[in-house]
């Protein structure tokens, strides 16, 4: 190949629509969330543990799960990272994505974090801690979907 | 009962963010070619193909497709044809497909092949972020990033381990990479360097980052009886194994510790035999998309005891000087065609067992170590590979 061939790049795009059947265990979780601001978790008939989100049946036991537990709101953060780089189509940094153990529950649910100035990652760090006390602050209109819960802020 | 198999040949292509002296297919054709040519094989000598991509970085729905014919004619020539995906882990499932396809008897000689053009979508945290649960967790943005940035922040959190820990896993990767032709990222880069280089997602600086590759792998295994018959210098598989994690990340927030990798070490291990992997091992491939992983994946793996993994780095046991050097390619964190890492990692380490590392080659090794990772940090695949028949 010659320096001065010429290369062609052909442009392209996926912009594919679809439809994400939540199910019955999603449903009721979210539906909670837009009704009473309530977060419910399912306990497994055979190990005990609470499971969030709620499904269907406990991938450990492989038994039904029916048992229906609220948990919270408040938590504890088990994991965290702050995003300080914009990704094309994704939300804008910085932003904290969190995994929150909330009380009464065996896993953790992710959210985000709010109420917490995340601009300087050195004094963000300090600011952030695995073990630190959150709770949900919920938006006034909610639709039914996991953003009900605005953020999570850290219990003062 | 489970033939030997051996590796007899790996072929590598140049790799780079954006290989648009190439068709896709012709990108595949120069790894399979390569593995072709370090034999004296033809095409008609391949008895079926297991090939591999994480479908959406290319941009088209089942590039097997595509590539049909690069994987020596097997499209023109009516050759069987499989393609797994699994994630981060495919190149490693197309390793464990194509030797099942020999151990099993059915088939004596068998090309993996596994390739990605990351370069070709325009944002890949956006294509990764298509595999994160769609019902509850996707809004937040996540994709592989996120999950390694986890790991490192609970590690920092629970063992102290510092940003200083993860710029000398990056300078030590960057300045192994400089050896490797077939790597990405080759350039120089110093612990002062990586510090200094912008926050991505806390704690991981862009130097604790692998880039995104356009590049493809290919590797021919074979039965032990045509094996002796092609090359002088089989790498005999001694071990291997794969293993998976359940699906939600917030059931399992113990980042600091890879649980799934520590027990599919134990199996590995007790099939190959091997009771301290530090002594018995002579070099280790990883799949290091992320700093903080390799200094995890030595714990899980058993190089040194939980939390310790900073030590490795910082006593310098996995230099290319050191004791059980980790990554002679420069690893994954310094090229990451992502759906062909996996093979790649394997083809490294074979090529160390073969004495074919040329720059990067270790002196005597006898028995090399293959990790990959995939699935929101779900899945691993480890194989052991071996100068010696098992």
């Amino acid at each position: 190949m010659t320096q001065e061939e010429e290369i062609l790049v052909m442009p392209g795009t996926w912009n594919l629509p679809f439809r994400y059947t939540a199910g019955r265990f999603a449903s009721r979780f979210f539906r909670e969330l837009r009704d009473s601001k309530k977060i419910f978790g399912v306990r497994c008939p055979q190990c005990r543990r609470v499971l969030l989100p709620p499904r269907p049946f406990c991938e450990r036991c492989f038994v039904s799960t029916e048992e229906w537990v609220e948990v919270g709101p408040q938590g504890t953060l088990e994991g965290f990272t702050i995003c300080y780089v914009p990704f094309l189509g994704l939300p804008p940094p910085p932003i904290a994505t969190l995994f929150i153990k909330l009380d009464g529950a065996d896993s953790c649910l992710g959210h985000i974090l709010g109420e917490v100035d995340l601009s300087d990652p050195d004094k963000a760090k300090d600011a952030v801690k695995i073990g630190m006390r959150l709770e949900p602050v919920w938006r006034d209109e909610r639709k039914g979907e996991i953003s009900d819960i605005e953020y999570f802020r850290p219990v003062s | 009962m489970a033939r030997r198999v051996a590796i007899v040949s790996v072929g590598l292509t140049r790799t780079s963010s954006h290989r648009r002296d190439v068709t896709y297919p012709e990108l595949v054709h120069e790894a399979v070619s390569a593995a072709l040519a370090q034999t004296n094989l033809k095409a008609k000598d391949i008895d079926a193909v297991v090939y591999g991509s994480m479908d959406p970085f290319d941009g088209v729905f089942a590039p097997e497709r595509w590539n049909v014919d690069a994987c020596v004619g097997a499209g023109a020539s009516n050759k069987p044809f499989i393609k797994l995906t699994t994630g981060g882990t495919t190149g490693g499932s197309v390793a464990l497909g194509a030797y099942y396809h020999v151990t099993s008897g059915l088939f004596d000689v068998v090309l993996a092949v596994a390739s990605q053009r990351v370069g070709s979508t325009l944002e890949a945290q956006l294509v990764l972020n298509t595999c994160i649960d769609p019902i509850y967790e996707r809004w937040m943005g996540g994709g592989a990033i996120m999950v390694g940035a986890n790991q490192a922040a609970s590690h920092f959190h629970y063992y102290g381990t510092t940003e200083e820990d993860l710029a000398m896993v990056a300078a030590k990767n960057y300045a192994n990479a400089l050896n490797n032709p077939y790597a990405h990222l080759r350039r120089h880069l110093t612990v002062e360097d990586a510090l200094k280089t912008r926050m991505v997602s806390w704690p991981l600086r862009f130097s604790d980052c692998c880039p995104s590759s356009d590049g493809a792998c290919a590797i021919i295994f074979a039965s032990e009886e045509r094996a002796r018959k092609i090359t002088d210098t089989p790498a005999w598989v001694r071990g291997e194994g794969q293993i998976t994690d359940n699906y939600y990340v917030g059931d399992r927030p113990w980042f600091q510790d890879w649980e799934a990798l520590s027990i599919l070490a134990r199996r590995v291990y007790n099939e190959a035999r091997i009771n301290n992997p530090l002594e018995e091992l002579d070099v280790a491939e990883l799949y290091n998309a992320f700093t903080i992983q390799e200094i995890i994946e030595c714990e899980a793996l058993g190089f040194c005891e939980p939390g310790k993994g900073a030590e490795l780095i910082r006593k310098g046991v996995t230099t290319m000087e050191g004791k059980l050097p980790v990554c002679p390619s420069g690893g994954t964190l310094c090229t990451n065609p992502i759906g062909a890492s996996g093979l790649i990692r394997i083809g490294e380490a074979a090529l160390q067992v073969m004495g074919k590392a040329d720059k990067h080659q270790v002196a005597n090794v006898k028995t090399a170590l293959a990790h990959v990772w995939g699935a929101a940090i779900g899945f691993h695949v480890l194989m052991i590979l071996d100068k010696e028949a098992p």
